[in-house]
């Protein structure tokens, strides 16, 4: 290890400062007695948060949202934990190029998704929709949850499911009695994480959603109009603030009973 | 008859896996590949008007796509931005990556955290915060003229590809920050002695040793920022203004109010294949390398 680099410190506190500053103007400016976001700050106030309240579309977009988010981050957790044991317990052929297929929705560009489900999804006569929109989101979430679930199952000794299995459970009982209990933490991280990314997905619901928005093409919708920016602001600032919580108490749960230090993943 | 299948599936490894695999394949061939492939089957069809589509194969609209010059503009212009956004994230990140690998020691995890929360905030507010910074009356133009060191807000900043790089850079830091931190992290430290007490300099070890060494975090990095820019859409659209635009805009009108579909499908196909082409040349480069340094 080295001693000390100040120079290098004063760097990262800097690039550090840049990550998170831009963030921070959205919950400075809505609580900022004006319409426009700019300088210098003309006093406090609450009625932009007012004013967000006051707006039904909100609601009807946040529970549209709540909805596509729940079932996205369920699913996609199913699959993703039946994917991470198998490629995490066995050695089986064909387990890299599986292994590609399984994270490569997460690397090719997402409009290409939205566009090929577009293509596919009217072609077989459907009206675009929620239901398009969900289906995107669990492609989209599965890989993520797949990394959360590997290294928590990573994690642990296999052994134990071997005792149990010796001591004569059969594969479905070790698999709840046994490696469920184990795993949950990691579980539980993989439904927020996923319920996180479809919540705050924007590409796959503005091509597919047809005429119901979710809560960031509602957002997306009303920035086109300076006079209605200052609810969005109110409204980003909370988004921003329940997710940051969200997001801890995920990687609170995902490290919880496992050895510290450990390689750090997404 | 039973009792045989039972142990065959209890003695293959391949059936179990793949038997938990299912879920996942199927859906990997019904909502990704299966997609993908009819996009590029419809690639080589013809929209007549707005409801009918002519299914008789042709390559008329991959010569009409390269005989658009605005269409072949936009598509070197995303590929262009991308470039420069994944260099300027990778040049930005590496030395804080590089202080939490070899100088933070307490907390660490706590360091970690830092450098993944900002991914986890809403991508579309994450661009919306440059909006109010970069805007004509955002924070910098009205911050620079309240303390009168301009009188006329700056018009350059906004509404450019400068702003689209600024943007994306700030958008996709954690996925640079985080493999490069990982590969460096891994890098044996008495290696670096080693390569110090034999009378390299700081440099020379960093050029010599740990740049190397820390390569595949490099090309993680650039893979994973650099495909995903390229078909970027809500960026340039919120702070790229006519200059910033990329492809991606293009497709989306030819999904939407253009409605012509193949004409979209083609932008798309050829979108993938140029980020496909340039990813391939990309790890055959940085694989070599890194053959040669081991």
């Amino acid at each position: 290890m080295e001693q000390k680099n100040n120079s290098l410190l004063i760097y990262t506190i800097f690039y550090f400062l840049f990550l998170y500053i831009p963030v921070l103007f959205l919950p400075l400016f809505s609580f900022n007695d004006s319409n426009y976001m700019s300088f210098p700050l003309s006093g406090f106030t609450f009625r932009h948060y007012e004013d967000m309240w006051s707006k039904a579309p909100v609601f009807r977009a946040l529970w549209v949202s709540i909805k596509v988010g729940v079932i996205a981050s369920v699913v996609s957790t199913v699959i993703a934990l039946m994917a991470a044991k198998a490629f995490t317990k066995y050695k089986f052929i064909g387990s890299r190029v599986s292994y590609a297929a399984v994270l490569l929705p997460f690397l090719i560009p997402e409009i290409i998704l939205a566009v090929s489900l577009i293509v596919i999804w009217l072609s077989l006569g459907f009206k675009l929709g929620l239901v398009p929109v969900t289906i995107g989101h669990i492609l989209f979430c599965t890989p993520f949850c797949m990394l959360i679930l590997i290294s928590r199952i990573e994690g642990f000794d296999s052994s134990l499911e071997e005792a149990s299995r010796d001591l004569g459970e059969n594969a479905w009982g070790t698999f709840w009695k046994v490696s469920f209990p184990l795993y949950l933490p990691g579980i539980i991280a993989s439904l927020l994480l996923g319920f996180i990314i479809s919540f705050d997905e924007f590409i796959l619901a503005f091509f597919l959603s047809g005429s119901d928005p979710t809560l960031p093409m509602y957002m997306w919708n009303q920035l086109r109009f300076i006079k209605k920016l200052p609810h969005v602001l109110a409204l980003g600032a909370i988004i921003i603030v329940a997710t940051t919580f969200v997001v801890l108490l995920a990687y609170w749960l995902r490290n919880l009973g496992q050895a510290k230090n450990k390689d750090f993943k997404i | 008859m039973w009792g045989y299948v039972n142990k065959l599936y209890a003695r293959s490894d391949n059936v179990k896996a793949y038997t938990l695999l299912t879920p996942a394949l199927i859906f990997f061939f019904c909502v990704m590949l299966t997609p993908m492939l009819l996009t590029i089957a419809f690639s080589f069809f013809t929209q007549i008007n707005m409801n009918e589509i002519d299914y008789s194969f042709t390559t008329d609209r991959y010569v009409e796509f390269f005989n658009k010059p605005l269409l072949t503009s936009l598509l070197f212009k995303s590929v262009k931005i991308s470039f420069i956004v994944t260099f300027v994230t990778l040049l930005t990140a590496y030395p804080a990556a590089y202080y939490i690998a070899f100088y933070v020691k307490k907390n660490k995890t706590l360091w970690l955290i830092l450098m993944s929360l900002p991914f986890w905030t809403s991508y579309l507010l994450r661009i919306f915060s440059w909006k109010i910074i970069l805007g004509t009356k955002g924070v910098v133009n009205s911050g620079l003229i309240t303390l009168g060191l301009i009188s006329e807000p700056l018009s350059f900043i906004m509404y450019s590809q400068t702003a689209v790089v600024i943007t994306l850079s700030h958008a996709w830091a954690a996925f640079a920050l985080l493999p490069l931190y990982v590969s460096l992290d891994k890098i044996d430290y008495s290696l670096i002695e080693a390569s110090r007490d034999l009378g390299n300099s700081r440099l020379e070890t960093f050029w010599r040793v740990t740049f190397p060494l820390s390569l595949p975090g490099v090309i993680g990095a650039i893979l994973i920022i650099f495909i995903p820019t390229v078909g970027d859409y809500v960026t340039p659209q919120m702070v790229g203004g006519v200059d910033g635009r990329m492809l991606s805009y293009m497709i989306q009108s030819y999904f939407g109010k253009v409605n012509n579909i193949p004409m979209g499908a083609v932008s798309a196909v050829i979108m993938l294949a140029a980020v496909a082409s340039i990813t391939m040349i990309v790890s055959y480069v940085t694989t070599k390398l890194t053959q040669r340094v081991a």
